[in-house]
């Protein structure tokens, strides 16, 4: 096996298991020092070395016990359950409205809805920063959380039109013919057949606004502080242990949602 | 004889359908029409986030004490903004050249994986993706500092007898950026290289060409939307990065973003700073339409 080419272009398996051993080192560089924070996040000391000296739960211990950042990660978990909810529904409903419409026009709108993605987020930031101080946006979670809807509309916007993009629109054409209003046939025959692609949309929005730091650092602080916020200037004067359990447990969510969009993935192919 | 009265005038009834379908056409385009207006909440938070505060960005940007004034920008000419902009790019060619070298290679093989081992690739790809900002740019922190893991290995295998200066510099700020910017080079190249059709590779060595050459003069150049899409993607984004950086560069390395940042929250000189955007935004815009001009990457971006 390893001395036949898999084609007849290509060279044998073995002639290029540099390239195996390449990008093999390659996945560890991505991976593997993401995954080492996990183990030191149990260390007992203060140093945190891997393999860790003694094993403790302190870390973890310091984080629930700390109102700072308990109160950090609740404000976090709202603002990214709001912009969830504001940008599935904005985007799917921009992503629709696009892709039924067809209109040359829609092009324009689209490169209009994708620009958040496009523009450095230090922009957003002060810009949004300019604009929301005399609306009274500013250190507040619905400020955060249209900052927030603005980043992760593209997302979803990418995620619903790839789902429509395999569904066929006639069947709500038939859906119509026999009576059903356009929302209606929307929700009850359109909606169901692309629920993947919206709830994938909908985890990126989640982690989108649950990751943000820059413009968090810009306009809220004090009570509403999030957790990445908190993590920013923790990190800028020192390492801070506790925060290496607070990392095991985001990567845990990040996991959990990679997990949920590969399961949906699989789900559509089949 | 009837038919052929027919086919020169129309019956009033053929008259009377394709009135109807007239009609129906332009019910047609305006129903298509007021499907658009689905893209109203979407737009109106893009634009409370993003187009009126870029305007007032530019509007800062141009107006001084007294009037309009361009004075804004000529002190980006100043030797320390110079600086700032000279490192930013040095940075991001860097960070892209490396991302080139380590992701061409891991998307030729994913590419080239039966599907199952390739979606494993595409697994570890896309964790990083999904794993916060902060926790990866963290944890380099954790594994370069002075009493750090690769420092601790590299001592241990006898390679270097002092811990060497990894992290809070130049070096740092590169490995790290490096490592966030990969996925946007691999998942692009991917993409257009799952498209190039086997059989050209075929052809080629049919026609005598042996798999290096093949590879270089077709499969390469069949993958070079892909390529684009991913240098631009890993530069753009390079060019106006802050929060790795800001940490691992330990505040020695000053980006462009971070400059931004420091002119507002450190000496509130909103001119600079706004000036200093303009310009960012006009050079990441700008490189952005002009590769859509060139391969129409814009469909891949605008999510098609």
């Amino acid at each position: 096996m390893l001395n036949r080419p898999a084609t007849s272009t290509q060279i044998t398996h073995f002639r290029r298991l540099w390239l195996y051993v390449f990008c093999g080192l390659v996945i560890l560089f991505l991976i593997a020092p993401t995954l080492l924070v996990i183990p030191m996040s149990f260390s007992g000391s203060r140093y945190l070395t891997f393999p860790p000296e003694s094993w403790s739960t302190r870390w973890y211990r310091a984080y629930f016990d700390s109102i700072e950042w308990r109160d950090a990660t609740w404000v976090s978990f709202q603002a990214a359950i709001w912009t969830t909810v504001v940008a599935t529904v904005s985007g799917t409903l921009a992503a629709y409205g696009l892709y039924t419409a067809r209109l040359s026009a829609g092009r324009y709108v689209q490169v209009l809805l994708a620009l958040p993605m496009m523009i450095p987020v230090i922009l957003l930031a002060i810009g949004v920063f300019i604009f929301f101080a005399p609306l009274g946006l500013n250190n507040s979670i619905p400020g955060l959380v249209l900052a927030h809807s603005a980043l992760a509309i593209p997302l979803v916007l990418i995620s619903v039109t790839a789902g429509l993009h395999n569904f066929d629109l006639n069947q709500e054409m038939v859906a119509r013919s026999m009576g059903a209003s356009r929302p209606w046939a929307f929700l009850t025959v359109t909606l169901p057949q692309i629920r993947n692609s919206v709830i994938s949309g909908a985890l990126l929005a989640f982690i989108t606004s649950l990751d943000e730091v820059v413009i968090a650092l810009l306009i809220v602080g004090g009570e509403k502080a999030t957790l990445t916020r908190r993590m920013f200037l923790a990190l800028r004067d020192e390492i801070d242990p506790t925060i290496a359990a607070i990392s095991t447990l985001l990567i845990a969510v990040s996991i959990i949602l990679l997990g949920m969009t590969q399961f949906l993935q699989s789900g559509r192919k089949r | 004889m009837s038919a052929v009265l027919e086919a020169q005038s129309p019956s009033p009834a053929a008259k009377r359908q394709g009135k109807n379908a007239e009609a129906l056409a332009q019910l047609a385009s305006r129903e298509r029409q007021s499907l658009l207006a689905l893209t109203v909440p979407a737009l109106l938070i893009v634009g409370c986030v993003v187009l009126i505060p870029m305007g007032w960005l530019f509007w800062l940007s141009i107006v001084g004490q007294d009037g309009l004034t361009l004075d804004h920008y000529e002190r980006l000419l100043h030797p320390s903004y110079r600086l700032t902009l000279s490192t930013t790019f040095q940075l991001a060619f860097l960070v892209t050249g490396i991302c080139l070298v380590l992701g061409y290679p891991l998307a030729y093989l994913a590419a080239q994986l039966p599907p199952r081992a390739a979606s494993l690739v595409l697994i570890c790809v896309l964790f990083p993706f999904w794993t916060s900002l902060l926790v990866r740019t963290y944890a380099w922190l954790v594994l370069l500092q002075r009493r750090g893991l690769v420092n601790d290995w590299l001592q241990g295998i006898g390679l270097i007898d002092e811990p060497l200066r990894l992290v809070h510099n130049f070096t740092g700020t590169t490995i790290g950026m490096t490592h966030i910017m990969l996925p946007f080079m691999v998942l692009p190249l991917y993409a257009t290289m799952k498209t190039i059709d086997e059989g050209y590779m075929r052809a080629a060595a049919n026609l005598g060409a042996s798999p290096i050459k093949a590879f270089w003069q077709v499969f390469v150049p069949l993958s070079v939307p892909g390529l684009i899409a991913g240098l631009i993607v890993v530069f753009v984004l390079s060019l106006g990065f802050y929060v790795t950086p800001a940490l691992l560069g330990g505040g020695r390395v000053m980006m462009w973003a971070m400059q931004i940042e420091r002119s507002v929250a450190v000496y509130s000189d909103w001119g600079a700073a706004s000036a200093l955007g303009v310009v960012l935004l006009v050079i990441t815009l700008g490189i952005l339409w002009l590769v859509a001009r060139l391969t129409g990457a814009f469909t891949m971006i605008g999510g098609k």
